[in-house]
């Protein structure tokens, strides 16, 4: 492949890949008010065509055209930084995530994903770990008593989450024994006795499943780990003085990290795109797409069906779960996967 | 060439975020551009094909150590700080000392040191090399940092929960 063909290939598939997460970023704000609202009896947005689903354009519209306020006290250069950090941190993840085997089209070769690094997990875990900031500056440059205690949790949360985090995803690392994405879920084709997928759900890696799911809700910030922003004490935590698109940029994170962390489950734990295959050529080539979307989807349903059923942890409970609880389990996971591996080996 | 732009480059961003960090007189500011300085160092690493590295520098400085750096700031609400007029001797003498002293040094450096321009993919890069390298050629290294940043953490913990346990003796003064 020659290099203008590899910038207009790579081109092409970011701007499909950006195009397609910020629609699915809109989306899952749609799905979200719908599940919980008929959770909670009642429609949900319904008004904006048919089941409402015209009802993200609008907010984006309304989001655009609302006066964006800046309070006279804030530090402004973070202040207006603030967002962006967040948002471009939680767009870059998908850079490297794989939704699917090779395509050949147009007599080429492409794998379907924007680049497949041999660090490809770690580069997620930096982004990440690098989003943080969004958050915590925005806390602190909004001077006010409300955002800097969001910030200070949000800061406190996700350092202490993001290690159960890690360690939860070493026992996958090691039973795949590569960081690529791309290898990992080519470790886990095949089936047990014909029956069960050979994802590393099902192979041993229950526990760390369990631990990556608690460690993943708390480094999203959602229910029920959601104190950065919890309305009850903090009226909205970290993002209390922003309006307007700016608003709009810490809610697309949210919601792009979720997205993000639902991949990265899907890829890890649930076998990435791998699944049945039947039919002609044409629907051979789209259903493993088909399959990792389908994984995903079912992960962000499930945040949401949390997120309508549990209430919030208290700030000492949520600290003495994490480090008490998910910590030592971790590490447990580990040095027993660590273990089987070395003596099978 | 290319790999000469993005050296330059990231190498001045590295230089301009050090003296930032200096100059700058709030402690987030100079906080922020330390981060600056641990991101452009990891793409240094990264142009010299160290890529194991470069990932754990972002994760590790950048995104951990330094959000407990800024946690600390904020929970500490840290003002500015004041400027003392320092000694003019410090400004006469001390910056061209500096230069000239860092100058000499690289020169010697490159002269003597016997090694020549670092080619890419030059520094062992892969995760299994790094992997190797650690828990077999350097095993008793690592492990005696790993007890040594133990009893670091063990210091830690008993400075912050001194006051909680009475000595001995002090028991009846209370």
């Amino acid at each position: 492949m020659s290099v203008t063909t590899f910038v207009i290939v790579s081109v092409i598939k970011t701007v499909i890949a950006l195009f397609v997460l910020l629609t699915a970023v809109a989306y899952s704000v749609w799905l979200e008010r719908k599940v919980v609202g008929h959770m909670q009896n009642r429609w949900g947005p319904s008004y904006v065509g048919p089941f409402g689903l015209l009802q993200p354009l609008a907010d984006g519209a309304k989001f655009l055209l609302k006066e964006d306020l800046t309070p006279p006290h804030v530090y402004k250069p973070l202040y207006i930084a603030a967002p962006m950090l967040s948002v471009i941190f939680a767009l870059t993840s998908i850079a490297v995530i794989p939704i699917g085997n090779w395509v050949d089209i147009f007599g080429l070769h492409i794998p379907l994903q924007i680049t497949d690094l041999n660090i490809g997990l770690l580069i997620i875990l930096g982004v990440t770990s690098m989003g943080v900031y969004g958050v915590a500056l925005a806390g602190w440059s909004s001077n006010s008593k409300y955002s800097l205690l969001g910030g200070l949790r949000a800061s406190a949360q996700m350092v202490s989450y993001e290690i159960s985090l890690g360690l939860s995803l070493i026992g996958v690392l090691i039973t795949a024994g590569s960081f690529s994405l791309r290898t990992i879920v080519e470790s886990q084709q095949g089936r047990f006795w014909g029956i069960i997928p050979r994802w590393n759900i099902f192979h041993g890696q229950e526990v760390a499943f369990f631990i990556y799911l608690m460690s993943a809700y708390a480094e999203t910030n959602r229910i029920p780990f959601d104190l950065p922003e919890a309305e009850t004490e903090l009226v909205a935590g970290y993002h209390t003085e922003y309006s307007a698109m700016k608003f709009a940029m810490f809610f697309m994170a949210e919601y792009a990290n979720m997205i993000t962390v639902g991949c990265l489950a899907t890829l890890l734990f649930l076998g990435g795109w791998n699944g049945p295959l039947f039919g002609p050529p044409l629907l051979q080539a789209i259903l493993p797409v088909f399959w990792f979307v389908a994984k995903v989807f079912a992960f962000l349903f499930l945040y949401i069906w949390v997120r309508g059923t549990l209430p919030r942890f208290r700030y000492d409970q949520l600290m003495a779960f994490g480090w008490k609880f998910l910590f030592p389990l971790a590490i447990a996971n580990l040095v027993i996967t660590a273990l089987v591996v070395a003596l099978r080996s | 060439m290319l790999h000469l732009v993005l050296f330059s480059v990231f190498g001045a961003i590295c230089v301009a975020g050090a003296v930032n960090l200096l100059v700058q007189r709030h402690p987030i500011n100079s906080a922020l551009s330390l981060i600056a300085v641990m991101a452009s160092l990891a793409v240094e690493y990264l142009l010299l094909g160290a890529e194991f590295v470069a990932a754990v520098q972002v994760i590790i400085y950048a995104g951990a150590i330094m959000v407990l750096f800024v946690f600390v700031i904020m929970l500490l609400n840290a003002g500015e700080e004041e400027r003392v007029g320092g000694s003019r001797v410090a400004i006469v003498f001390g910056i061209p000392g500096m230069l000239v002293g860092s100058v000499l040094t690289a020169w010697v450096l490159l002269r003597y040191s016997g090694t020549s321009g670092v080619e890419l993919g030059a520094m062992p890069g892969p995760p299994k090399t790094i992997g190797w390298l650690l828990f077999h050629d350097f095993l008793l290294p690592f492990e005696v940092t790993s007890i040594l940043i133990l009893i670091a953490i063990m210091g830690a913990v008993v400075l912050a929960s001194r006051e909680e346990i009475p000595a001995p003796g002090e028991r009846g003064e209370v």
